[in-house]
C-alpha cells in the first residue's frame, strides 16, 4: 500500500536572500550543537541546512547566488543502503531517518552522501548554562559518536498528525512547516506533501524553474530548487 | 648425511624457542611500550570521543581507514603466496610458507581492529554480528560494511586453519624435546600427533584442501575491502577497476612485508643457512612483477579518468596529480614503481639489501597509495561549497605506530614459541634435493648442508 504522505520541498532560489534565518531556526528547533571557534576551524560545526554562496561573473560585475542545501531526503538515498545497522532507513513517509540509538558511527553515509549534508557527533554535546534550558522537549539530544541530519522537522510531522487524527480531519497544506521554512523571511522554502497534487510543493514541483541538485547522480531528491534558467525566455515564470 | 642433516635442522631451528638472546627481551619491552602507548591513546579517544581524531567534515574516513586497508593487504603477504607456492609444488616454498603464513594471521587481526578503533561508539560494534536479538534487527546485508565484517572474518578463520594444519608436526616435536609446562602445552596443542601413516595422510589432504579454499577467499577479501569504496559514488572511488586493483596491491605490498620479515628474522635468529639469497631473489622477482602490474593498474585508472574527464573526478584527480596531494602522489609513484624497478631489475642490485630497501620504499607508497585513494576524493566531493582537508592528530599516529609495534612483537613471541621455519616440510624436502641434485636450488641447499660441519654436541641440544 503506498504511503498517505510524501514529503517534499522547494527551495526557490531567486527569493533567497541568503539571510540565513533558516540555519539559525534549525539550530534553535533542532538542539543543534554549537561547537565553538576551535572546533568549527576543525570542521566539526554541524549545520542540518547551510547556504552555500555561489559567484557568478568577474568583477567588478559579480553575482552572488544563494543556495540553501539541506538533507534531499531522497528517494534512492545513498546514505542508507550503506549503514551496517539499519540507522539510517526510509520511513513510511519517504523521509530519510536516522536512527540515533541505532547509530553506531561508521560515518559510511556521511561519505557516500553527495550532498555533504550528515553530521557526525565528535564529542558530547555541550550547552553553557543557562542555555540548556532552551532546549526542544520534543526532539532528543545526540550523544557522541553518533550521525545526525535534517529530520524535515519530523518532530512536527508527528504532532501534526497526532492533531489531525485527534480532531478527525485531513491535514492542511501550509500549516505544517519545518523551522526553516517557518522562519524564510521570503517565503523562498516551500513545504509539503507531493502525494497531494494541489499542494503548494506539488504544484512548484512542476515549475520549469525546477531543477534538482545533482540529479544525474540518480539519488531521486525530493527536494526542488526554483531558478530562472538562462534559456527561459519570458519573466512568465 | 641425510639423517645427519635433518637432526642438525631440527636442532638448530628449534634451538630458538629455549635461548633467548637479550635482543628478544629489548624488542619485546619496546614494541610493547609503543603497543601500550597506541592502547592508552585509544582509551583517550574513547574517553574523550573520536573527535580527538583528525576526522572532519567532509573527510569522515581517514588515517584508521587507511591504515585497515594497508594491513588487511599486509595479510595477503602469506596465505595467497603460500596457498600458490603450496599447489604448485614449489621447492623453494619450504623455508618461507611458515613466516608468511604468520604475517596473514596477524595484520588481519591487526587490521580487523581498525574497523572497531574508528567507530564513533566502539561499545556498540558487536551490533555487526547476526545474532538473535529481541528486537528482530539483522545486521543491513546491502552494507559494504556488512560484507567485510564476513569476509574478514572468513579469511582469519581460513588463515588461522591455514597456519595451524602445518604446525602440528613440528609443534609435536618441540613437545618431544620438552618437559614440564612446554611438554603439556605443547602437547595439548600437537592434538596427539604421533607420525603414523594415517596422520600424515590426513595431514597432507587437510592442507591441500585448505591451499584450494583459501585462494578465492584471499581474493575475494580485498575485493570486498575495495568495494567499501567503490560502491559509494564518491568521485574517483566509483570505479570498477577497484577490484582487482586492491588485490594486486594487496599481494603487492604482502611480498614486500614478508620480505622484510624473513631478512629481519635471518639475522636475528640466525637463519642464513635456511634462508638463503637465492629465496630473496625469487621474492624479488615477484615483487618486481607486482610492482609493473601496480603500474599498470594506476596508469589505467588515470588514464580512464583523465580522458572521461568527469568535472567532479577532475577535481580529485587535478588534486593528486599537480595539487595539494600531489607530493604524496609522486612519492607514492617513486616508491611502488621506481625504486623497486630499478632495484629489482637490475641483477647485480637484486640484493637480500636491495630487496629490503624496495621494500621499504614499497611499504611506504602502498601506504601513500590507500591514502590517496581514500581521502582527496572525500575531500573533493561533488559540491564545491563542501569541500575540505584533513590532517591527522597525534591520536591517530600513534594508534599506527602502535599497530606497526604490534606486528613486530606478535611476531617475536610467535618465534619463541613456535619453529618459525616448518621443520618437517625443510626435511621433506631434503632426499628428494639431494637425490635430484642437478637442480640449482637443490645443490645450493645440499653444498650448504655439507658445509654445516659436525652436528652440536649433546650437551648443547634441548
Amino acid at each position: 500500500m503506498a504511503a498517505k504522505h510524501r514529503w517534499g520541498m522547494a527551495v526557490d532560489i531567486d527569493k533567497c536572500t541568503g539571510c540565513e534565518a533558516c540555519v539559525t531556526a534549525c539550530h534553535a528547533e533542532n538542539n543543534i550543537p554549537t561547537v565553538g571557534a576551535g572546533q568549527a576551524a576543525r570542521g566539526r560545526a554541524m549545520h542540518w541546512i547551510r547556504v552555500e554562496r555561489y559567484y557568478e561573473g568577474d568583477f567588478p560585475d559579480v553575482r552572488v547566488k544563494f543556495r540553501p542545501v539541506l538533507c534531499q531526503q531522497c528517494d534512492n538515498a545513498p546514505c542508507e543502503a550503506v549503514c551496517p545497522t539499519y540507522a539510517a532507513h526510509q520511513s513510511e513517509d519517504g523521509l530519510n531517518a536516522q536512527v540515533y540509538n541505532r547509530c553506531i558511527g561508521t560515518r559510511y553515509c556521511a561519505n557516500a552522501c553527495m550532498y555533504n549534508v550528515r553530521f557526525f557527533n565528535f564529542f558530547n554535546p555541550e550547552w553553557p548554562k543557562p542555555l540548556q534550558l532552551q532546549l526542544n522537549p520534543d526532539v532528543s539530544i545526540r550523544e557522541v559518536g553518533v550521525m545526525e541530519k535534517c529530520t524535515f522537522c519530523v518532530q512536527r510531522i508527528k504532532a501534526a498528525k497526532t492533531e489531525a487524527k485527534k480532531e478527525n480531519r485531513e491535514l492542511v497544506d501550509g500549516a505544517l512547516q519545518p523551522a526553516c521554512a517557518q522562519a524564510c523571511p521570503t517565503s523562498a522554502i516551500v513545504f509539503g506533501d507531493l502525494n497531494d497534487p494541489e499542494s503548494r510543493v506539488a504544484r512548484l514541483m512542476k515549475s520549469p524553474r525546477g531543477t534538482k541538485l545533482l540529479e544525474d547522480l540518480g539519488a531521486e531528491p525530493k527536494i526542488t530548487y526554483l531558478q530562472k534558467q538562462p534559456w527561459h525566455e519570458s519573466d512568465s515564470y | 648425511m641425510n639423517r645427519t642433516a635433518t637432526k642438525y635442522i631440527a636442532d638448530d631451528l628449534v634451538r630458538p624457542l629455549f635461548q633467548s638472546s637479550v635482543w628478544f627481551y629489548a624488542i619485546v619491552l619496546a614494541a610493547g611500550s609503543v603497543v601500550a602507548c597506541g592502547a592508552a591513546a585509544w582509551t583517550y579517544q574513547i574517553w574523550n570521543g573520536i573527535g580527538v581524531a583528525g576526522i572532519r567534515w567532509p573527510v569522515f574516513w581517514a588515517f584508521y581507514l587507511v591504515n585497515f586497508v594497508f594491513w588487511i593487504g599486509i595479510s595477503h603477504a602469506g596465505t595467497l603466496i603460500s596457498a600458490i607456492l603450496r599447489l604448485v609444488d614449489a621447492e623453494w616454498r619450504r623455508p618461507v610458507t611458515r613466516c608468511a603464513e604468520v604475517i596473514t594471521v596477524f595484520a588481519l587481526m591487526i587490521g580487523a581492529m581498525f574497523p572497531i578503533i574508528h567507530l564513533g561508539r566502539p561499545w556498540l560494534a558487536f551490533w555487526m554480528f547476526p545474532y538473535p536479538s529481541s528486537r528482530e534487527i539483522w545486521p543491513n546485508f546491502r552494507s559494504p560494511l556488512a560484507w567485510d565484517f564476513f569476509a574478514i572474518n572468513t579469511y582469519l578463520t581460513g588463515s588461522v586453519l591455514f597456519l595451524f594444519l602445518p604446525m602440528i608436526p613440528d609443534l609435536a616435536l618441540v613437545r618431544d624435546r620438552s618437559t614440564g609446562w612446554r611438554r603439556k602445552l605443547y602437547g595439548a596443542l600437537s592434538f596427539g600427533w604421533r607420525g603414523t601413516t594415517k596422520q600424515w595422510n590426513r595431514l597432507e589432504s587437510a592442507m591441500q584442501i585448505m591451499a584450494i579454499a583459501i585462494l578465492p577467499v584471499a581474493v575475494s577479501v580485498h575485493t570486498i575491502v575495495s568495494f567499501d569504496f567503490s560502491m559509494a559514488n564518491v568521485p574517483m572511488w566509483h570505479s570498477t577497476i577497484f577490484g582487482p586493483y586492491f588485490v594486486a596491491g594487496a599481494i603487492f605490498s604482502g611480498i614486500a612485508a614478508l620480505i622484510i620479515a624473513m631478512a629481519v628474522l635471518r639475522k636475528f635468529l640466525h637463519l642464513e643457512k635456511y634462508l638463503l639469497p637465492y629465496h630473496f631473489e625469487n621474492l624479488g622477482k615477484l615483487l618486481l612483477l607486482m610492482s609493473v602490474l601496480w603500474a599498470y593498474f594506476v596508469f589505467n585508472e588515470r588514464l580512464t579518468t583523465w580522458y572521461g574527464n568527469e568535472p567532479s573526478e577532475m577535481a580529485v584527480f587535478w588534486a593528486t596529480q599537480r595539487g595539494r596531494f600531489a607530493g604524496f602522489y609522486w612519492t607514492m609513484v617513486t616508491c611502488n614503481f621506481v625504486i623497486p624497478f630499478i632495484i629489482l631489475s637490475i641483477n647485480r642490485t637484486r640484493t637480500i639489501a636491495g630487496c629490503v630497501i624496495a621494500s621499504f620504499a614499497v611499504l611506504i607508497g602502498m601506504w601513500l597509495e590507500r591514502f590517496l585513494i581514500i581521502v582527496p576524493g572525500l575531500a573533493t566531493k561533488q559540491l564545491p561549497y563542501s569541500w575540505g582537508n584533513y590532517g591527522p592528530r597525534p591520536v591517530e599516529m600513534t594508534i599506527m605506530a602502535a599497530t606497526f609495534a604490534a606486528m613486530i612483537l606478535l611476531y617475536t613471541l610467535f618465534s619463541k614459541f613456535v619453529p618459525i621455519i616448518s621443520i618437517w616440510e625443510l626435511k621433506a624436502g631434503l632426499p628428494s634435493r639431494l637425490d635430484k641434485a642437478t637442480l640449482t636450488e637443490a645443490s645450493l641447499m645440499s653444498t650448504r648442508l655439507d658445509e654445516l660441519g659436525p652436528m652440536p654436541p649433546e650437551g648443547q641440544r634441548p
